[in-house]
């Protein structure tokens, strides 16, 4: 994704053709909506599902449906085994080093409420700062916002620049001895923005600081190493990685999550009770209260093995030559404003059209078959730092192709004939 | 097309690009807001109400050509009008846009208001053009207030 030449290789178009060529794994894409051929652009909102990951999740509930954990009979050990084998896959997508670390959890949302409410309620009291960014989802806000409230501590935000980058100087006079966790935003669901957490990451090490990343928009585009990395704790969900909706991952450093007191009570996540005294169950299922998503757990493990067969660089490669390619053409048309112009981009494509609103943009593109999503993008503030109140978005999956972005670009102008 | 030339027929569009009575009211009875917070459209309307009749009606703010226009026709349609007229007429928009009347059946009871019969194709767009009527609705109930399509 950072490394687009203005020339390629023949090697790399044919191997972007081979990435292109995976379209027809995805059965929804075939559809046609209102009388024309669907053009999907709303993957940061969700994304499609393979054929494959259909398939697993049926002939779960087909053959395998069964209660984890605890069961003697034979359905429910093949079960249990095929669960734990999606954890293994998590954590070696995420290369965690250990399956302790791997949580299963609903989702993004309830990864950093998780972290919120055990790691931030044990380690955050009054007067300490708790440090965000400007371009933060609402998901990574509020968790925060409701724990500062209840201990008495501050949230800070780190400052974006114009073309929505975060401003490094800033962070690192932020970063203080009152800052007990940062929580920040792998890439940006509204701006596309790809932020620097390595190094944030080890700014704040370097101060003792642990760090939270929310990767829900970072895992479709790009490998991610949470060692590499050294993050503490890393989230995402599966439904944005080509997985079902209803699971997600909460990765954290072990003996962090050692520390940790339980999120919530109930079965599972004990080991003995008694009405006196509870004893709780080892790293992962500490965590994780109450039957599982457990079809969604083997839907998102279909998801990575599918992701795995995928060469990850021409991905990559294939994603930043359609961004660059609707980024010319749309910022092209005449009154469109793109809003995130940062250097290192996801293939998100936020804009608004000079006198439009983006809710009328969105309905003219729907009765062309395209879904784009207008308004916030459950990012209030981040719009109110551009001075807009919405926009439009397009966001791109590898299935997408140059032809969709022509049709967008068309559709962009009706929008303007109509409304203009 | 032809659906989309009937949600943004000319009217709409007229009144979306020079919206109505599009000021504040200084000496307004009532001032109430209408925020759709899924789309962040939000206006404040400012109501002149003397013995249960609408002697002024006027808007501030922003949001899509369908809210916009809506509160700009609204605007023009209801000064005049008693209170129970224009609860009378919110009815009948509200089932207009819904598509449980037809604008070609009503001419009279409708007026200018039929420019809004094609919003009834686009079942999200409802709230858009209901928020200003929605809001107006508040104001004749109570006091200041604020209104929320997600409430409604």
């Amino acid at each position: 994704m950072h490394t687009h030449e203005a020339t390629v290789d023949v090697d790399l178009v044919e191997r972007w053709h081979t990435i292109a060529g995976c379209r027809h794994h995805f059965p929804l894409l075939r559809q046609r909506v209102n009388g024309k051929a669907l053009v999907y652009l709303d993957n940061a909102a969700t994304s499609q599902k393979p054929q494959v990951v259909i398939d697993t999740m049926m002939r779960y509930y087909q053959e395998e449906n069964s209660n984890i954990h605890r069961g003697v009979h034979y359905l429910s050990e093949r079960a249990t085994r095929a669960y734990e084998a999606a954890r293994e896959k998590v954590r070696e997508f995420l290369n965690a080093s250990d399956y302790r670390e791997i949580v299963f959890v609903r989702g993004t949302t309830e990864a950093i409420n998780l972290v919120a409410q055990t790691y931030g309620r044990r380690n955050i009291g009054t007067g300490d700062e708790v440090l965000i960014s400007t371009m933060e989802h609402h998901s990574n806000i509020v968790p925060w916002q409701l724990l500062c409230e209840e201990k008495g501590a501050k949230l800070r935000v780190i400052p974006i620049n114009d073309e929505g980058e975060i401003l490094i100087d800033e962070y690192s006079t932020l970063l203080n001895e009152r800052t007990k966790i940062v929580s920040i935003v792998h890439v940006s669901n509204a701006l596309g923005t790809i932020n620097p957490v390595k190094q944030m990451i080890a700014m704040a090490h370097a101060r003792g600081i642990p760090v939270m990343i929310d990767g829900a928009q970072a895992v479709p585009h790009m490998k991610v190493d949470v060692q590499d990395l050294d993050c503490d704790f890393y989230a995402f969900s599966s439904h944005k990685v080509f997985g079902p909706t209803g699971v997600g991952i909460l990765y954290g450093k072990r003996g962090l999550l050692e520390d940790m007191p339980p999120y919530q009570g109930g079965g599972d996540m004990i080991k003995s009770v008694t009405f006196e005294k509870t004893v709780y169950n080892d790293l992962p299922y500490k965590f994780e209260a109450g039957t599982p998503n457990i079809a969604g757990g083997l839907g998102l493990a279909a998801a990575i093995d599918y992701m795995a067969n995928l060469d990850m660089q021409a991905l990559a490669s294939y994603e930043h030559d359609i961004l660059q390619y609707a980024s010319e053409t749309i910022s092209a048309i005449r009154g469109v404003r793109i809003i995130g112009t940062a250097k290192q981009k996801a293939a998100v494509l936020s804009f608004v059209i000079e006198g439009i609103h983006p809710h009328d943009v969105g309905t003219i593109l729907d009765v062309e078959g395209i879904a784009i999503r207008t308004g916030h993008h459950c990012a209030q503030p981040v719009m109110r730092r551009f001075g807009v109140s919405a926009t439009s978005r397009a966001s791109f999956a590898f299935y997408n192709t140059k032809e969709e972005v022509d049709v967008l670009v068309r559709g962009i102008q009706k929008v303007i004939e109509v409304l203009g | 097309m032809s659906a989309l030339r009937e949600l943004y027929q000319e009217v709409i569009l007229d009144h979306n690009k020079s919206p109505r009575n599009f000021r504040t009211m200084p000496d307004a009875t009532r001032t109430v807001e209408g925020y759709n917070p899924l789309c962040g459209d939000h206006y404040t309307l400012f109501l002149k109400l003397e013995d249960d009749v609408i002697k002024d009606l006027s808007f501030i703010g922003s949001g899509c050509a369908i809210s916009k226009a809506s509160a700009s026709v609204m605007g023009s349609v209801l000064k005049g009008k008693t209170r129970a007229e224009a609860e009378e007429l919110f009815q009948s928009f509200h089932k207009l846009v819904k598509g449980e009347i037809d604008a070609a059946e009503h001419p009279e009871k409708l007026g200018k208001l039929a420019a809004f019969s094609g919003v009834s194709e686009f079942p999200v767009r409802v709230k858009c053009a209901s928020l200003a009527w929605h809001t107006l609705h508040a104001a004749l109930e109570s006091s200041d207030t604020t209104v929320s399509t997600e409430e409604a």
